[in-house]
């Protein structure tokens, strides 16, 4: 293999390696000189993708982390102590590497708490890392069911809502909108499976029935051939149980399609960031959100929007909110406890109810007791292009109890265990 | 003189890694990145046999790699809770697999090898992706755990940290043992002309297309040893590991490191691993610095870091 | 289900095109250069970010004049800086340094633009379908292909009928004796480049107005643009073209039938290709071997 001839830059190069050389070994011993004057921070330890396909709803669960610290600080943080929040980039899908920035985080920086991640994947990986270290891990933004299910911990919580939660809410309002002929375009992993399923045995226990679905890859850029064979089955409701971009790209086209002047258009899980990314004369169909920003006279949302807005100028988004909860949750927890060991604190949260300034909703949701899964409420509403504020995309025609739409305690599988 | 500094270097290499409990901590690192650095140390070396030493540029192995993760997962979790039989499993699928693409394969040369590697490797990618039911898709292969090694007068138990890792560096010697032994045998020697002129070893006698079928084969053999032991680091895996980024992060750690060298990938992978985790703990743009960073390394530092010692030691 | 069946090929001609467009221009440079541009999908993303940025000022049909050539000319500058030191090297080196430049393409996407996904309207006279019966194509669709068959168009126009066209191919099989005959090969590379970029930063235009605009957008499309050229022929760019298609058309009809198997076709095609006709369909004996 013939070279380029750097000779010319040889002395170049080789102070620019010295240079390189020392500067990289600086860096390296720079941050992990501790200094030991003080009380040490409680640290929380936040591992979640900043980069890839969730970066946006990733961020803004950050963000509301970092709100939930300052605030925790503010009133004198946990045990007296100052509170801390490490974040790492759990980048989106990559579990290798988000399963090394949480043994990162517990071995080396010494967190008493884990929070994350958007993937549901790799919510699953860190929790089994955060059970095999016994540390509190709270789930902000991952939905599989498992989580809070069959593969349940004692030290593993989680602020959203499970996929059959989601389902029960729903499913009322796209019969009553809709009618009761479904057909499913669903992204083909454990998330799209069981809202999916979650959403069959709701729709049938009110009468209606699957007439067709699809299962599409995650990614898929063009569903021109699932929307052909939608309108094919001649559904009354075309259901999209497919997320983020996914979400983006099926709405975008089916409009473009005009398929909704042809049928109803609607879904489960749906979130302010995709809908700020579709054209407004695509923002339509009956969704239940998690949580919504624009909720008049309820305590504690106006502190809550305010302080989002005065952070980044943008609105908070549920994912805002997950990350704001999780991050109480865990000052809650040690103050509550009046200690940071995980079993106390995992025992303190068995059916704790979130302050009204925390919970932002109109009934306190809870952790169920022996499932560790919070019970909010949910709200089911339509997307709109446009309502009182720019950011206002989403009209709320129904808020569910979460009690409602949760499915008893042996539904969902969870057999919690207690160290001895 | 140059067997002494040889020797050195070598014996150099081996203290740092043995001793690596002892001052890791010390340095801000913990136990997780330095088996990180071992496995992929080892799936970099593994590349670099076809890469450095034959001449061919395949920019698929990540495949080979997935499918050792995959075979050692998929065996604890429904064979049996065994980790060598997992291991064995791993291995022997990603050999297998190499084997029959290899030959598939072995005519091609150049810009086109390296497409056609690409392109196999993403096919193995899409299998773990869409097969949910088996492989969990997505969402990974979970809920499994590297089990303790029976060995009947005693028992090894690799689910603690620092043991694993020990557990690696042992792996990764006989490993790199056995890949010295090739490439200083007479195959490993026809390997090297093979490289160096084609032709001109063609015009000798030589069976061009099998040499580097072999060398493609022994190069996936390690690669998917390497794949278990990430598996095995992580308990767990998903179709990430066989994509084809993972197999450019193998390819730049060969170069960064040196591509003629023995030692050069482990080296590239220790500076990788451990800039990328440094880096993505201070930025969220750490993308940016990687990217430039390979940009830098393939513009100004083509013969990677040992390279340029090798230069400035001769010179 | 004959009806299904047609509407998917004529929907899979639609999409096809639109995968040949983007192949087309990474085929133009790796004929010439032998580079394989995995920095590719992030001009294309690039192309999309800046006719986003320009639409409040030209309105959608300046943006989609204007996006693509400002992507080129960074194209060129891309080009002139950081691949020709690398020409003379193994074709690694420029392999690695796409690689790492996508990285940067995408970090720098979402660094300004943020990873949101943001909102790309297009002008209402093209979001209308054309007929009920037919709904899938949209307006916007069928001005895509219009726009793809032009850029097509003129492109063997440039190839055939220009001066720098005919270089180009004579570069591309033989770039050695070109050179020796006068003409500058830097420059011609450097064009050539160029001129591949463009057609990314079209194609991200395009691909902006059927989905969501975000920083990932050209990374899932650079897979079937690599099968595209391997299944067209590696050195043929109505090879290309025609792998596009068939890959556009063959997940069409996939879908009807087996639909989790979508994907999966066009890696079964490449398999087929390779295993029995592996110059590609339309590629030339030991044109790379």
């Amino acid at each position: 293999m013939s070279e380029h001839d750097l000779l010319g830059k040889k002395v170049s190069r080789r102070q620019l390696i010295q240079g390189a050389a020392a500067g990289a070994t600086l860096a390296a011993t720079g941050p992990f000189i501790i200094s030991a004057r003080g009380e040490e921070p409680v640290k929380i330890g936040l591992d979640n993708p900043l980069t890839g396909t969730y970066a946006a709803v990733g961020k803004n669960e950050m963000i509301g982390c970092e709100l939930a610290v300052e605030q925790i600080n503010a009133k004198g943080g946990i045990l007296g102590r100052q509170v801390q929040l490490l974040s790492e980039d759990s980048t989106s899908g990559d579990a290798g590497t988000c399963v090394q920035k949480a043994r990162k985080l517990i071995d080396r920086d010494g967190v008493k708490f884990l929070l994350g991640n958007v993937n549901s994947a790799l919510s699953l990986a860190m929790a089994d890392v955060a059970y095999e270290k016994g540390v509190l891990h709270v789930v902000t933004g991952g939905h599989t069911d498992a989580v809070t299910g069959k593969t349940c911990h004692y030290n593993v919580f989680r602020i959203c809502n499970t996929t059959q939660m989601e389902a029960n809410a729903v499913a009322p309002s796209l019969i009553k909108q809709g009618g009761k002929k479904w057909y499913y375009i669903t992204p083909d992993y454990a998330f799209g499976h069981t809202l999916q399923s979650g959403l069959e045995a709701a729709c049938t226990r009110l009468g209606g029935q699957k007439i067709g679905g699809d299962l599409t890859p995650l990614g898929t850029t063009d569903f021109s051939s699932y929307l052909i064979k939608a309108q094919a089955a001649k559904p009354d409701v075309i259901v999209f149980l497919v997320q983020g971009d996914d979400m983006v790209n099926a709405l975008k086209q089916a409009v473009q399609f005009g398929l909704d002047k042809r049928f109803h258009l609607a879904g489960a899980q749906q979130e302010l960031e995709p809908l700020e990314g579709l054209p407004p004369e695509a923002r339509i169909g009956t969704w239940v959100f998690e949580w919504y920003w624009n909720q008049p006279g309820v305590p504690g949302v106006k502190e809550f929007v305010d302080a989002i807005k005065k952070k980044t100028g943008r609105v908070p988004t549920a994912r805002t909110w997950f990350g704001f909860a999780s991050g109480w949750t865990c000052a809650l927890a040690a103050n509550g406890a009046k200690s940071l060991e995980t079993v106390k604190m995992a025992k303190f949260l068995q059916d704790f109810k979130l302050p009204p300034e925390v919970a932002c909703m109109p009934d306190a949701p809870y952790f169920r007791k022996g499932q560790n899964q919070l019970i909010p409420n949910l709200f089911v509403g339509h997307a709109q292009a446009k309502g009182s504020a720019p950011d206002d995309l989403f009209k709320v025609t129904t808020v569910v109890k979460g009690a409602e739409a949760a499915g008893t305690l042996e539904e969902t599988g969870c057999k919690m265990t207690w160290p001895a | 003189m140059t067997a002494l500094r040889g020797r050195t270097s070598t014996i150099a290499v081996w203290i740092v890694l043995l001793s690596m409990p002892l001052w890791m901590g010390a340095l801000g690192g913990y136990t997780e990145l330095a088996s990180r650095v071992v496995v992929l140390g080892l799936a970099a070396m593994a590349l670099n046999f076809l890469l450095g030493f034959t001449g061919v540029l395949s920019f698929g192995h990540a495949a080979y790699f997935g499918l050792g993760a995959y075979g050692v997962g998929m065996t604890i979790k429904y064979l049996q809770p065994s980790t060598p039989l997992g291991i064995l499993v791993g291995v022997v699928t990603g050999t297998l697999a190499a084997a029959v693409i290899g030959a598939l394969i072995a005519k091609r040369r150049g810009v086109y090898f390296a497409m056609v590697t690409i392109a196999f490797g993403q096919v193995f990618y899409f299998i773990a992706f869409r097969w949910n039911s088996v492989t969990g898709g997505d969402d990974g292969l979970n809920n499994w755990r590297r089990q303790a090694i029976d060995f009947g007068i005693a028992k090894l138990d690799i689910t603690n940290d620092v043991t694993f890792y020990y557990f690696a560096l042992i792996v990764f010697a006989l490993s790199a043992a056995a890949m010295g032994l090739l490439i200083k045998s007479p195959f490993g020697r026809t390997l090297i002309a093979i490289r160096e002129n084609e032709r001109r070893a063609r015009f000798l006698g030589i069976p061009v297309e099998q040499h580097i079928w072999l060398s493609f084969v022994i190069s996936c053999f390690f690669v998917s040893l390497a794949g278990t032991l990430f598996a095995l680091l992580s308990n767990f895996t998903d179709p990430r590991a066989l994509r084809w980024d993972q197999s450019g992060n193998f390819v730049i750690m060969a170069v960064l490191g040196g591509m003629r060298s023995f030692w050069g990938p482990l080296i590239g992978a220790a500076i990788f691993v451990v800039l990328q985790d440094y880096v993505s703990s201070h930025t969220e743009n750490w993308m940016s610095f990687i990217g430039l960073f390979f940009m830098a390394v393939v513009l100004f530092f083509p013969r990677g870091i040992l390279g340029i010692v090798k230069r400035r030691l001769a010179s | 289900m004959t009806q299904l069946i047609l509407f998917n090929v004529f929907n899979g001609l639609i999409v096809g095109a639109f995968y040949a467009l983007m192949a087309l221009g990474l085929s133009l440079i790796l004929n010439l250069s032998g580079v394989i541009n995995f920095a590719h999908g992030g001009f294309l993303a690039l192309g999309a970010y800046i006719a986003y940025t320009l639409m409040p000022y030209t309105g959608f049909w300046g943006a989609l004049l204007v996006a693509p050539v400002l992507t080129a000319a960074l194209g060129l500058v891309v080009e002139r800086l950081l691949i020709r030191p690398l020409y003379g090297r193994d074709p690694l080196y420029s392999l690695l340094l796409t690689f790492g430049l996508a990285y940067v393409l995408e970090d720098v996407a979402r660094a300004i633009w943020g990873a949101q996904s943001v909102p790309y309207p297009i002008p209402a006279s093209l979001t209308t379908p054309l007929s009920t019966e037919y709904f899938f194509l949209t307006g916007y669709r069928l001005f895509m292909v219009a726009l793809v068959a032009a850029a097509v168009a003129g492109l063997f126009f440039i190839l055939n009928r220009t001066r720098l066209g005919m270089r180009i191919r004579a570069g591309t099989l033989d770039l050695e004796t070109v050179s020796v005959l006068g003409v500058n090969v830097r420059i011609l590379r450097n064009l050539n480049f160029g001129l591949g970029i463009y057609l990314a930063g079209l194609a991200g235009v395009l691909a902006a107005g059927m989905l969501g605009l975000q920083p990932t957008i050209g990374t899932s499309l650079i897979m079937p643009s690599f099968v595209a050229i391997i299944v067209g022929g590696l050195g043929s760019l109505p090879g290309t073209l025609l792998g596009g298609l068939l890959i556009g058309v063959a997940s069409g009809i996939t879908t009807v039938f087996f639909p989790s198997a979508t994907e999966a076709v066009m890696y079964v095609m490449m398999g087929l290709v390779l295993l029995i006709r592996p110059r590609g369909l339309l590629g030339e004996e030991g044109r790379i071997q």
